[in-house]
């Protein structure tokens, strides 16, 4: 036990220098924050700087036009950017999910390692080696670039991402809910499904989502499966336009108005991303109420 | 001007209050059960013949092996990972062990309500007492109804949520959700009903609810109450069974546990005298 008084221990401790320190703490917190909002507001600006003007309806309803025609428009790409998501949902969620039910609910500690370490390699790698390897495996024996392998492209890179987070919601189901469930003698798979997943169903449509609004914008893994398409796709087996191959396509050409149709067409993109963004935090919102 | 053989039946009823362990019908038969979680063992040499339709209380201190004995009765315990035993239990003369029984349809018959009430936080209050008999494939709306009623009747909720069984079943108060879990696991109809310390998250008057239920309860199966309250065994159960460290102490009925135990241990236990 110390015999200082309080009053020459406060004085001792030098009050100006704790001050200064908090205040660079509290000073640079608040900076990095601010590095972290600008490039979002930057990039919001930008797009809607650039690219309103080139938003009418044609855009939403028409298909590309030549350069010089004014009136085209990236209604096929944007529909098939939504049938790429639907097929990479398809792909990609199913075994996301019952990847993550079989790290949470069954699994063993070395096995559910293994896999872990596995999902998150896989979420590492490159987008465009992923438009090789479906490139390899599905285009060349399918002799096409077609929507089916775009979809299957953007599944698989879903997977890891999926995966991991339905375990993590799961994790979070107590386990006093399974344990009420097993003493009422109900089996196994009912309990997972019935009780667990209908606990967490909410976290897990999230994770769909977050990695659906992930993989969104995705252009390199379509390069060499969806690889776009300047007209409506007629066909699982067919080429298929995309937002993001779109813009890329836009961007790089030489006419302006296709410039002003890329950015356009960025702002839709963001703007679709934004609405899932948003339907996620409205549905978290809503689980803690 | 008692005819002889009269007597002697009276003689024979009397015997047998003194030996009502072995006269009463014997719901759970525990055997020499020992348990180790790992390599720390739990329980030691537990042997205990649990008289059926009557309660039973468990008591002790908190870490002597209450809730592992409890979930030996319906094979609950082998959910916690490295826990082995050995040892016997029977139900009404059945090895639960054996391996040809399957711990899904025992658990049907052998209920249990747990400490922290934990009614299913998607369902509302109907689906909570319906959904042990709906998952295992009852569709007979006139069954359901019925059986939602008298369980909820049973558990002494039915007056006070009769007008919103469609409410989540996590909206009402920590006593009413208890005897909601209570109400779902008799819905099952189940032989035993194993309740580890069902009030030690309540008040005393959610708790005095909970207390006055478990004469209805044992009408309808064998009751095994785990509690560290020793007023609460006193106040609801036939028998009472102390345990320390691992072992059952003492198993009797509960005024003599309560007055006139065996051993010294119990009595410092009873008297609060323990260390
Ligand atoms: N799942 C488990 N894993 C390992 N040890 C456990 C587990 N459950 C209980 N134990 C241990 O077993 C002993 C008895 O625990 P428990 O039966 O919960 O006691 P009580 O219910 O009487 O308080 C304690 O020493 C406790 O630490
Ligand atoms: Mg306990």
């Amino acid at each position: 036990m110390s015999t200082t008084s309080l009053l020459a221990s406060s004085r001792q401790n030098n009050h100006l220098w704790r001050k200064i320190k908090n205040w660079l703490m509290v000073s640079s917190s608040i900076g990095s924050a601010l590095l972290v909002i600008l490039p979002l507001g930057l990039v919001l600006f930008y797009l809607v700087y650039k690219g309103a003007a080139a938003i009418n309806l044609g855009f939403f309803t028409n298909v590309p036009a030549p350069p010089g025609d004014t009136d085209g428009g990236m209604a096929n790409a944007i529909v098939g950017s939504f049938l790429l998501l639907g097929m990479a949902v398809l792909v990609g969620a199913p075994m996301g999910i019952l990847g993550g039910i079989y790290l949470s609910e069954y699994g063993n500690e070395k096995l559910n390692g293994a896999i872990r370490f596995c999902a998150d390699v896989l979420n590492g790698v490159p987008s465009i080696v992923w438009s090789i390897i479906v490139y390899e495996v599905l285009v060349v024996p399918m002799r096409g670039y077609s929507l089916l392998s775009g979809g299957i492209a953007l599944g698989l890179m879903m997977i890891p991402l999926v995966l991991r987070t339905t375990e993590e919601v799961l994790v979070l189901v107590p386990n006093s809910y399974r344990e009420a469930a097993l003493a009422l003698g109900i089996a196994r798979w009912q309990i997972i499904v019935k009780i667990v997943v209908a606990t967490a169903y909410k976290g897990i449509i999230t994770a769909v989502l977050v990695a659906g609004a992930r993989i969104a914008g995705e252009t390199a893994p379509l390069l060499f499966t969806a690889f776009g398409n300047l007209n409506w796709c007629t066909g699982l087996n067919q080429p298929v336009a995309a937002l993001p191959l779109q813009i890329y396509a836009y961007a790089i050409s030489a006419y302006e108005d296709w410039h002003r149709q890329a950015w356009a067409g960025a702002l839709v993109l963001i703007g679709f991303v934004f609405i899932i963004n948003i339907s996620v935090r409205f549905m978290t919102r809503e689980r803690k109420a | 001007m008692v005819p002889k053989i009269m007597k002697d039946e009276v003689a024979a009823v009397n015997n047998e209050e003194e030996n009502v362990q072995e006269a009463a019908t014997v719901s759970l038969d525990v055997n020499d059960l020992c348990l180790w979680y790992g390599k720390h063992q739990a329980l030691y040499d537990v042997s205990i013949k649990i008289p059926a339709n009557k309660s039973t209380a468990i008591i002790g201190p908190s870490g002597c092996g209450k809730s592992t004995l409890l979930r030996t009765f319906n094979r609950m315990h082998e959910v916690s990972p490295g826990a082995r035993m050995s040892g016997k239990v029977h139900l009404f003369g059945e090895d639960l062990y054996s391996p040809e029984i399957d711990p899904t349809i025992l658990r049907r018959r052998v209920g249990m309500v747990f400490q922290k009430s934990n009614p299913f936080p998607t369902m509302t209050i109907r689906e909570n007492v319906l959904v042990g008999l709906r998952l295992n494939g009852v569709r007979d709306k006139k069954i359901l109804n019925e059986r939602l009623e008298s369980c909820l009747r049973m558990a002494a909720l039915w007056d006070e949520v009769k007008d919103h069984l469609d409410r989540p079943g996590t909206g009402l108060s920590g006593g009413q959700q208890q005897r909601l879990c209570i109400a779902r696991a008799m819905a099952m109809e189940p032989e035993v009903l194993l309740m580890d310390e069902p009030c030690s998250a309540l008040d005393p008057i959610a708790t005095m609810k909970i207390e006055e239920l478990i004469t209805t309860l044992k009408t309808k199966c064998t009751v095994v109450i785990v509690t560290h309250n020793m007023q609460q065994a006193g106040r609801c159960s036939d028998f009472t069974a102390f345990m320390y460290l691992g072992k059952l102490v003492e198993f009797d009925r509960t005024e003599k546990i309560f007055t006139n135990p065996d051993k010294q241990q119990t009595e410092d236990y009873i008297t609060g005298r323990f260390g």
